[in-house]
């Protein structure tokens, strides 16, 4: 089963957004614990990808109807916060197992090393149709 | 087993320059391409059972081109022109020097009528012979959308009816200028992207720096071929002290300088010297130079900025790419201050507005100056900006830094 796990720019209730203002060892062990945490699922065969976006400020909205010229909205929005700030894909065997990555994804050390609490969606990706019986 | 391995090596080896060498007989790409793929199962079946021949690439050029004469006999609308010019050609073609035909093919792959992303994965594919899983893989596609590139790419050569031959002439220079301009594309996809796995992007690299040998090569009087050809050698031989285990990027002024490689410097250096004794330097004969007095620093505090500053300098005239002239206030504020510095890029403010590497510089020279505040602003800026993930851990640390920094400085 792949899942999405969707992770966006919403301070959390420990932290605000921007690493940089953590102490260096605390923001280095957040970027370390990241990218570790993406060698272990490589490792355990269950990570497809792993990608983060570009900021909310580079973000362009587009809209088209079809005639004229597609209307294209530049940052930055209100609703930034919001936006999708990195995803990973992975293949598991069963829900629970995403649910127990994903719930590894929120607790990365924040400030002081205390869990930083990031809201982490977790989307099944449709698959392919079962064979029929 | 290890037989059928050793074939396959072999033909993959094999593959370009047989591809070149009856691309360039014939002067068609795209049959040639189909007569070199023929060859190739041919050899697949018949060498297992037979003997592998004496000269492989031989062998395969003389199947593929009998595979090209038998199509062209066989197609009514080309028997005339192709067949009667291919079956007056000796059984054999005469031999050419490998780096010729190869030389011939980077002009087919690299050729302008392509996209940048276009021609590389096509020079990768038919020049340097990489498999397109391979290519995917580095590059982070799929790989049926890379198979798909490539063909598109070769749909565009045969749409374009683009001679295969060696451009002549007015087109030679501007030519010339797309194949290094590619290759040097493809060395820094290797270098730069740190998306990928770390062997397939340093596979990249090696592949561009191969290509760029076999340029020069075929053109060793050549001081912009030369001129690339160093530049690739003397990045290269950072690449070791570039990232740390974990990946974190190194900047210049911090790496470990016993991590260089000091085979790929002496090359490179030398090739740089030989080039620029030739006659006027170019863009890559310059950035050749200026990578050559960083990497003869033995420490950081010895290099000497004020030459750097002036090649910049000539480089700016050369290209008036604000970019250059970002890289030009950074040399000059090294030896005549941050402040200094600071005002050089004022005037890039309108060209490179929002571009990360402008807020990454000023943070830089900000930090220098002590203004710690206005650095960390710059330092988040440049971090939200930035596309590559490596350099936004490495902004973001920055900014760390200058925050634990300022923090300090208030409570003293």
């Amino acid at each position: 089963m792949k899942f999405m796990l969707l992770q966006d720019y919403a301070p959390t209730e420990v932290a605000a957004e921007f690493i940089g203002a953590w102490s260096p060892e605390d923001a280095a062990a957040h970027i370390e614990f990241q990218r570790q945490m993406n060698q272990r699922l490589t490792e355990s065969g269950e990570l497809v990808e792993a990608q983060a976006l570009t900021g909310p400020e580079q973000a362009k909205f587009v809209v088209y109807d079809g005639v004229g010229a597609p209307v294209v909205t530049d940052g930055p929005f209100p609703e930034g916060k919001e936006l999708l700030a990195g995803y990973r894909m992975i293949d598991v065997e069963s829900l629970e197992r995403a649910i127990e990555i994903a719930a590894e994804a929120s607790a990365a050390p924040g400030p002081g090393g205390k869990p930083i609490k990031t809201v982490i969606e977790v989307r099944e990706v449709m698959g392919a149709p079962m064979p029929e019986q | 087993m290890s037989r059928t391995r050793d074939i396959e090596d072999l033909l993959r080896d094999a593959a370009p320059r047989v591809l070149a060498a009856v691309a360039r007989r014939f002067g068609d790409f795209a049959d040639a391409e189909d007569a070199t793929q023929e060859a190739m199962l041919a050899a697949t079946q018949q060498w297992p059972r037979q003997r592998t021949p004496e000269n492989p690439a031989g062998w395969l050029i003389h199947v593929a081109s009998l595979r090209v004469i038998d199509r062209a006999r066989s197609d009514s609308s080309r028997r005339d022109r192709e067949a009667a010019a291919a079956v007056r050609e000796p059984r054999d073609p005469p031999p050419s020097p490998e780096h010729d035909d190869t030389l011939a093919l980077m002009f087919m792959s690299c050729h302008p009528e392509l996209t940048p992303a276009s021609a590389i994965a096509l020079t990768l594919r038919a020049v340097a012979g990489l498999a397109t899983a391979e290519i995917a893989a580095a590059f982070l596609v799929p790989e049926a959308t890379m198979a798909q590139r490539i063909s598109r790419a070769k749909r565009t050569i045969k749409a374009s009816a683009i001679a295969f031959r060696m451009p002549t002439g007015e087109e030679w220079a501007a030519r010339l200028r797309s194949v290094l301009h590619i290759l040097y594309l493809i060395f820094n996809e290797g270098y730069l992207t740190t998306g990928g796995p770390e062997l397939a992007r340093a596979d990249v690299s090696r592949e561009a720096i191969r290509l760029a040998r076999i340029a020069h090569r075929a053109l060793p009087d050549d001081p912009e071929v030369a001129g690339l050809l160093a530049l690739m050698l003397l990045t290269e031989a950072r690449r070791a002290a570039r990232t740390t285990a974990g990946g974190e990027l190194v900047p210049l002024d911090e790496q470990d300088r016993s991590l260089w490689d000091r085979e790929l410097i002496a090359e490179g250096v030398e090739l740089a010297r030989v080039a620029s004794s030739k006659g006027s330097a170019g863009e890559y004969l310059i950035q050749a130079q200026i990578a050559a007095l960083h990497d003869t620093a033995a420490r950081s505090q010895d290099t000497d900025w004020r030459r750097i500053a002036g090649l910049y300098a000539v480089l700016e005239q050369m290209t008036s790419n604000p970019m250059v002239s970002l890289n030009g206030a950074i040399a000059v504020a090294m030896f005549e201050g941050p402040e200094t510095g600071l005002a050089l890029l004022q005037p890039l403010e309108q060209p490179l507005a929002g571009h990360h590497r402008l807020h990454a510089i000023r943070a830089h020279l900000l930090e220098m100056a002590g203004e710690l505040d206005a650095a960390f602003a710059e330092y988040e800026t440049a971090a939200n900006r930035t596309t590559n993930l490596p350099e936004r851990d490495y902004l973001t640390m920055k900014a760390a830094r200058v925050n634990e920094r300022r923090s300090q400085s208030r409570v003293s």
